[in-house]
């Protein structure tokens, strides 16, 4: 049986009588094969794995649970039904009908979009690859693995974009999306934060609750697009990336929990005496993972972005809830900073150029909801500190702020203060040798926990806490 | 009224040091030397834009021109010329978009044509004074940043994933690249023109084995390797250059002038030039002085005299006023060329000279005298050369009379009668961009005649000058007022846009170089779509760009 068949690959996009879709998957499948057996998870890949699939579009089919080998996993090719008759709404092509090709307009920026979002799909895995070695749990270990292979359909998802819809370009386009590896000097992914070190556990829920979230809200602007076959593909990721904040956001409340516990036991409130994540150390991981994710976004002023809202290429996340998409006459102010470092000067930037901020603002509330969560912990267990997410301006590589540095709460530091006081905002290498030091050895019995991390509430899909997730092969 | 001009801007000077560069940074290291372009985007040449990614203005070139004209002159032992970037991920992103947007018309073209002239320099010193360029494009080369590693002779691309080569101006502004880009892809690099074509139109440009493939750059290497690569082929350059013995090199010493004001003139005077604009009348002189000492006839004077050299120090003076007209004087529309001094003394000098071709600082010199002449040449300004009494056309400085437009020369039986001298430079060391020299331009329908003159040795007064075809009028004293005012005064009320494509038709007759092509397509196309509403109408691509809106274009074509 050729590997490409709907039986290999469920889609709802009829890709039994697409040839020129089948074609470009028997030359792109085997390597993508290739590529996971290289840059999956390591060591795991013949253990059969809890996994939900997506194998239809129906409420009933895009969570299809069962045991399966991870290199078996049906990656399969879905976007959410068409709206009949739907509209562009936003941008300079308002209420014009969207668009089933792409425009040769703007063929280049829809390229550069899907190519862009595509790419920061396998870099996770790859930044991930080694996280199993070290699992706290089976039930850790499964989640790890379903948001690895359903990044991986994420990467499926833009490349059948890129196959159906960019000729020969897509084909190499597609390639390349298997090339590039995190962390390459050579060969990086294409955003920052897809190439930072991911070397364990607390980085590992840092990264789906504050990088997926980044994921989220692209994709929320992209299922806006007048280029229909994108938004409907967006709009389906997105019922996946739901459960990789779920696994982040309950990830970190966990060890809030047992940090919490740990914290109470020790005569002088030291989790790390205890062998725990203390909350300082917390802190600074949160204080990492959201600035290099708040760079995701792009620059606060950016011309490509507003050329992507002018021509009806993405929008902000859930338009609809805006009264007015032409947005010709807003304006954004903007606290620039000056040249000599001498303080900010107040610029009004038109919103279409601000697009990008708009959508980064949006961010920083959805990110405070679950901080807010971890918090109620906190509370309630009667302790003082708090988890606050730094300002927009702190550790920042792209846009107005690049290039200087500010303490959490925003204020301008100089370059010595910066070098000074860094270690008490971002994770030291101490700090990453003992947070390591904590995850030293896996965890494969069922329903046991690793000490520095409290059991979730429930299991997965009604199963018990102690169901085996993952049934090892290999010892 | 020079004060027509609507906001009065500080002049834009042409000197500068290494050791005042903001944008580059030179870096000799035995037979190598590193350009790396490190631009700092605060320290625009003029307020109101931020000269982001590696983008250049004004300034940001006369310091590369500053560069490429002190390796050669003071790095002699130099063979290999590294240009790079000092920013990370980005080698060049071309001429700044805003400080474009910001400037007049006549400002672009200039502009344009400095950073033309800036190019082909560098090609010279690659072809005629062993100085190979290389771009080490270590990052994103868009537009004008591609047209730089275009005017090198290798160009070697990282393969990152991301680097690449760009000509994003016709799909995302509206014009074309402005500095030669797309003749010297096809006619340097010799890019089929189909390949040309689809890159020219794709905004993000090519990278990678692509690149190479299509011959847009001569090899890629990994970003690990990428450095060392690059100084590997250096090296091998180097090695396998003929050896020279040619240190040390001579400083260039400043040859900034006084300046004065006298009512409406304003007088430039350097050691050998004098630089007079007359503001009411849209008029200025440009006066040359001949040598006064005795010509350098071995290399060892030669370095004594270093950038004293009557030659060097003259043209360079000359060049340096040049650039002022251009820049600080747009509605000049009229240039006079005159001279004084012995002719004879120019014709000893230039034989000198000559007779010094082996001499690398000799060499440097004469090319250098051919490219102010060619700068001359390429100034959009009417030039009359009128040959008075006292004056010393001859050899290097016949060639001013030779690029005007048209000469007087006064007829006249006294003494001092102005007379005209060939030299051996007249007959190609000092060639046009069309690859002639400037007698050989003039007589094409005579090639022999040309030729002939060689062995002329005597000066030659009014008549026989008129006789040869060396002059077009030889008025006498009783008309010479009349004749030569009138002349200039007619031809300051003539259309200065007629006029330049007038004169830019008729002074570069004869054959088709690169260099013809550039400035020709530059003064025609690029200037015509830079003035098209399709690029700077009110929803202009050039206009809309960084805006929120999207441009509109009008679709009818010539
Ligand atoms: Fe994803
Ligand atoms: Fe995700």
């Amino acid at each position: 049986m050729s590997n490409v068949s709907s039986e290999r690959i469920p889609n709802n996009v009829d890709l039994a009588s697409d040839r020129k879709l089948q074609r470009a998957l028997e030359a792109w499948q085997p390597r993508f094969i290739d590529w996971w057996m290289e840059m999956g998870p390591e060591g795991f890949q013949s253990d059969q794995v809890y996994l939900r699939t997506a194998i239809s579009v129906e409420a009933d089919g895009w969570a299809h649970f069962d045991y399966v080998k991870m290199p078996d996993y049906r990656w399969g090719i879905f976007l959410t039904p068409p709206t009949q008759s739907r509209t562009i709404g936003f941008g300079d092509n308002l209420g014009k009908p969207v668009w089933d090709t792409v425009p040769g307009e703007h063929r280049n920026a829809l390229r550069r979009l899907i190519v862009t979002q595509g790419d920061t799909e396998p870099a996770s895995v790859e930044q991930q690859r080694l996280l199993g070695q070290t699992c706290p749990s089976l039930y850790d270990l499964r989640n790890l693995f379903q948001v690895n292979v359903e990044e991986g359909r994420h990467l499926w998802a833009m490349v059948y974009l890129l196959h159906s819809y960019f000729g020969r370009d897509g084909r190499e386009e597609a390639e390349a999306l298997l090339e590039r590896r995190s962390g390459n000097e050579d060969k990086p992914r294409i955003l920052g934060a897809f190439n930072e070190p991911c070397r364990h556990w607390l980085s590992f829920f840092m990264f789906t609750y504050f990088t997926d979230r980044d994921g989220k809200y692209q994709l929320l602007a992209l299922a806006e697009s007048g280029f229909d076959p994108l938004a409907r593909t967006t709009r389906f990721m997105l019922t996946e990336e739901a459960h990789h904040m779920f696994v982040g956001e309950t990830g970190v409340g966990r060890i809030v929990e047992r940090t919490i516990e740990l914290t109470q036991k020790n005569s002088n409130g030291d989790a790390r005496a205890e062998g725990g994540i203390d909350l300082p150390t917390l802190q600074k991981y949160v204080n990492l993972w959201y600035s290099v994710s708040l760079d995701l976004f792009g620059g606060e002023i950016s011309s490509n972005a507003a050329n992507y809202f002018a021509s009806g290429l993405k929008a902000r996340a859930k338009e609809d809830r805006y009264e007015d998409h032409l947005v010709l006459d807003e304006v954004m102010s903007f606290e620039v900073p000056r040249a000599d470092r001498s303080g900010f000067d107040r610029q009004d930037v038109p919103l279409r150029n601000a697009m990008n901020e708009v959508l980064r603002g949006e961010y920083v509330e959805d990110s405070q909801r679950g901080v807010d969560k971890w918090n109620r912990q906190l509370e309630e267990a009667g302790l003082a500190f708090r988890i606050t997410l730094p300002s927009t301006r702190f550790h920042r590589a792209t846009g107005l702020y690049a290039g200087l540095h500010f303490d959490p709460e925003g204020r301008l530091l100089s370059e010595a203060e910066w070098q000074a006081q860094k270690g008490q905002f971002l994770p030291t290498e101490d700090d990453e040798t003992y947070v390591s030091s904590l995850m030293q050895r896996p965890i494969y019995e069922p329903g046991k926990m690793a000490h520095w991390i409290a059991p979730p509430a429930k299991g997965i899909k009604g199963r018990p806490i102690d169901f085996e997730y993952v049934r090892r092969q290999d010892i | 009224m020079e004060s027509a001009t609507p906001k009065v801007e500080e002049p834009v000077r042409f000197s500068t040091h290494p050791s005042r560069y903001h944008h580059w940074k030179l870096h000799v290291d035995g037979a190598v030397a590193r350009l790396v372009m490190a631009v700092d985007d605060q320290h625009p040449l003029r307020g109101g834009y931020v000269l982001k990614l590696n983008s250049y203005d004004l300034g940001v070139d006369i310091e590369l021109a500053d560069a490429v004209q002190r390796l050669r002159f003071e790095h002699p032992e130099v063979r290999a010329v590294l240009v790079s970037s000092g920013t990370d991920n980005c080698f060049c992103a071309g001429a700044n978009i805003y400080m474009l947007g910001a400037s007049t018309h006549a400002f672009k073209v200039n502009f344009c044509k400095f950073t033309n002239e800036t190019r082909l320099y560098l090609e010279e010193a690659s072809a005629k004074s062993g100085q190979t360029y290389i771009a080490a494009l270590n990052g994103v080369a868009s537009g004008g940043g591609y047209e730089l590693a275009l005017a090198c002779e290798t160009i070697y691309l990282q393969d990152d994933g991301s680097s690449a080569v760009s000509f994003p101006e016709t799909p995302l502004l509206a014009v074309l690249p402005g500095t030669g880009g797309l003749t010297r892809l096809v006619d340097k690099r010799k890019v089929r023109r189909d390949l040309a074509d689809v890159f020219s139109t794709l905004a993000e440009g090519v990278r990678g084995k692509r690149s190479k493939d299509w011959g847009l750059v001569d090899d890629v290497f990994a970003k690990s390797r990428f450095d060392a690569e690059v100084k590997k082929r250096a090296d091998a350059l180097v090695a396998a250059a003929a050896p020279k013995d040619e240190g040390p090199g001579i400083l260039l010493a400043d040859v900034a002038p006084t300046r004065s004001e006298d009512g409406a003139k304003l007088v430039s005077s350097y050691r050998y030039v004098e630089f007079t604009v007359d503001r009411e009348t849209r008029t200025a002189t440009l006066l040359v002085r001949g040598p006064t000492s005795p010509a350098a006839t071995d290399g060892k004077t030669l370095r004594e005299q270093g950038s004293d050299h009557w030659h060097l120090r003259a043209f360079r003076e000359l060049d340096d006023a040049l650039l002022d007209l251009r820049f600080n004087h747009p509605t000049v529309g009229l240039l006079v060329l005159e001279t004084s001094g012995d002719p004879e003394a120019v014709r000893a000098h230039d034989e000198a000279l000559a007779g010094l071709g082996g001499d690398w600082l000799g060499r440097e010199i004469s090319l250098l005298v051919a490219r102010v002449l060619r700068r001359l040449d390429l100034t959009a300004r009417s030039l009359f050369a009128t040959l008075r009494p006292g004056s010393c056309f001859a050899g290097s400085l016949f060639e001013l009379a030779l690029s005007a437009d048209r000469s007087y020369m006064l007829a006249s039986q006294d003494d001092d009668a102005p007379r005209i001298g060939l030299s051996s430079l007249n007959f190609g060391a000092l060639p046009m961009s069309n690859g002639l020299t400037r007698l050989e331009t003039r007589f094409l329908a005579r090639p022999e005649h040309a030729a002939s003159l060689r062995d002329v040795r005597h000066l030659f007064d009014h008549d026989a000058a008129l006789e040869h075809g060396l002059v077009t009028f030889t008025p006498d004293d009783i008309d010479w007022d009349d004749d030569v005012r009138i002349a200039v005064e007619e031809r300051a009320s003539l259309s200065p846009d007629a006029l330049t494509g007038m004169e830019a038709n008729l002074r570069f007759a004869g054959p088709e170089t690169m260099e013809t092509k550039i400035f020709a397509r530059l003064s025609a196309w690029q200037n015509w779509i830079f003035q098209r509403p399709n690029a700077v109408g009110e929803r202009g691509a050039l206009t809309m760009y960084g805006r929120p809106e999207r441009p509109e274009f009008d679709w009818r074509r010539t």
